[in-house]
């Protein structure tokens, strides 16, 4: 995956037809393949394919992030630098979606677009620290010491959340699946069928994402080199 | 050799500290006063929950003050001699460990004045003590690097706020439930939170110790 990070145009291409078929399948088979029928979900058990995917792949493109910060500080190539910061944005991205889906799925099942929930906390916060990576990023010209300052930020921040991630669930009850008693999906609900929709799914979306960042470290190296020719 | 230069470092801030008081006295007259426009907005506190909230509210927000001038306020030409004849492990170690006394100074002058003007609804205060000490080495720790990263930027005092916000966050819940088992005078400690706390200390102070050496160079 590291290689297809630098964003060379003609690079393999195989992962990024199983994303495009993955995904396909998902709008498709998601809104099609029959679901268990269960009481206040209905049909609306259908966002699990859409709302919990976006969470891992921003997990994992979050986890490019803090990969290549640690990269910046032992190497110092600007290279690195550009990837967390575009990956920080994809994460930021992936989190919107995220909280979209999560807030309509809220709005029919809870009856509230927002509900004070440990889940939903733990995810306002990863906005907020990532808002504020984007705010120091703007705050420092020089480029070196921007990109080594924001690298320092970047990895701290996230070994908190990913603590606070970890912490927050025991502190308090919460409504969400998988959470102070409540049962994850895949206890009951996730049948068969669901199953063959969810796991490719989940692969599509991360995919798709890791697309989205490699194209996004591309487009940010041509403004940079175009600066530079300036 | 690492010990001794911390040691030398920490009697350096506080002969500092000392020779202008009046930042010192700044710190303290802010919290004073904080606490004495909580009293006149919320004349008296009965909910045990509202009253712990405040407090640490109040708290929270005079140790980001007290801290944010641990690094902005330097000149860089003097961090450098210290950098130099030092290192800057134990540079951070030391600011880590002055701003922590600084804190339990601020922290024991908050409660004090909390209790003359708001009330004291504590119910355990030997449990409470131990979580306001641990709470403040948790907000020196972080607040110290924060304002390290900070500094480096151009309008730094509000950066220090944005950035230390979301991250204390999880140490402020903590914080949070302990005191209010504290207050609310439980028989039984929780130590589970306890351990917590003292494992988000461990790890911001590593993480500090680990990072900061790539943070000192301009």
């Amino acid at each position: 995956m590291d290689s297809s990070l630098k964003g060379r145009p003609g690079g393999a291409i195989w992962w990024k037809l199983i994303a495009v078929v993955f995904v396909l399948y998902t709008v498709i088979a998601g809104f099609l393949v029959s679901v268990p029928a269960q009481p206040i979900l209905h049909e609306s058990i259908r966002n699990l394919y859409f709302h919990v995917p976006m969470w891992f792949s921003m997990m994992v493109i979050l986890f490019i992030s803090l990969w290549h910060s640690i990269k910046y500080l032992s190497k110092s190539t600007i290279e690195s630098d550009i990837i967390a910061t575009q990956a920080a944005h994809t994460g930021m991205l992936l989190g919107a979606l995220g909280l979209a889906t999560g807030s309509f799925w809220a709005r029919y099942t809870w009856g509230a677009w927002w509900v004070a929930d440990t889940k939903l906390n733990g995810a306002a916060i990863t906005m907020l620290i990532y808002l504020a990576y984007f705010i120091l990023r703007g705050s420092i010209d020089e480029e070196q010491k921007r990109a080594r300052i924001a690298a320092v930020y970047n990895i701290f921040a996230y070994v908190m959340l990913i603590v606070f991630l970890m912490i927050l669930p025991r502190m308090s009850d919460s409504l969400h699946p998988g959470n102070g008693g409540n049962p994850g999906f895949n206890k009951y609900d996730l049948d068969k069928n669901m199953r063959l929709v969810f796991y490719p799914a989940v692969i599509g979306w991360i995919l798709l994402s890791v697309w989205i960042l490699t194209l996004r470290i591309r487009l940010q190296k041509l403004k940079r080199k175009l600066m530079f020719n300036e | 050799m690492l010990f001794q230069q911390i040691k030398y470092l920490i009697v350096k801030e506080i002969k500092l500290e000392l020779r202008n008081k009046y930042a010192l006295g700044g710190i303290l007259i802010y919290v004073v006063s904080t606490v004495f426009v909580s009293y006149l907005s919320f004349k008296q506190i009965i909910n045990p929950a509202t009253w712990n909230a405040l407090f640490w509210i109040i708290l929270l927000f005079a140790s980001i003050n007290a801290v944010a001038k641990s690094f902005i306020n330097e000149s860089g030409g003097k961090m450098l001699y210290l950098y130099t004849l030092t290192g800057p492990q134990a540079v951070i170690l030391a600011k880590i460990i002055y701003n922590s006394l600084l804190l339990i100074v601020l922290s024991g002058l908050c409660l004090c004045a909390y209790t003359l003007f708001i009330g004291n609804l504590i119910g355990d205060l030997p449990l409470f003590l131990i979580v306001l000490l641990m709470g403040s080495m948790g907000f020196s720790s972080l607040l110290t690097m924060v304002s390290a990263i900070a500094s480096k930027t151009s309008n730094n005092f509000t950066l220090m706020a944005i950035l230390s916000l979301p991250i204390m966050l999880p140490l402020l819940m903590v914080l949070i439930k302990v005191s209010k088992n504290a207050i609310d005078g439980l028989e039984l400690w929780d130590w589970n939170s306890l351990l917590i706390l003292a494992f988000l200390n461990v790890i911001v102070i590593s993480l500090s110790y680990l990072l900061f050496r790539y943070l000192w160079r301009d």
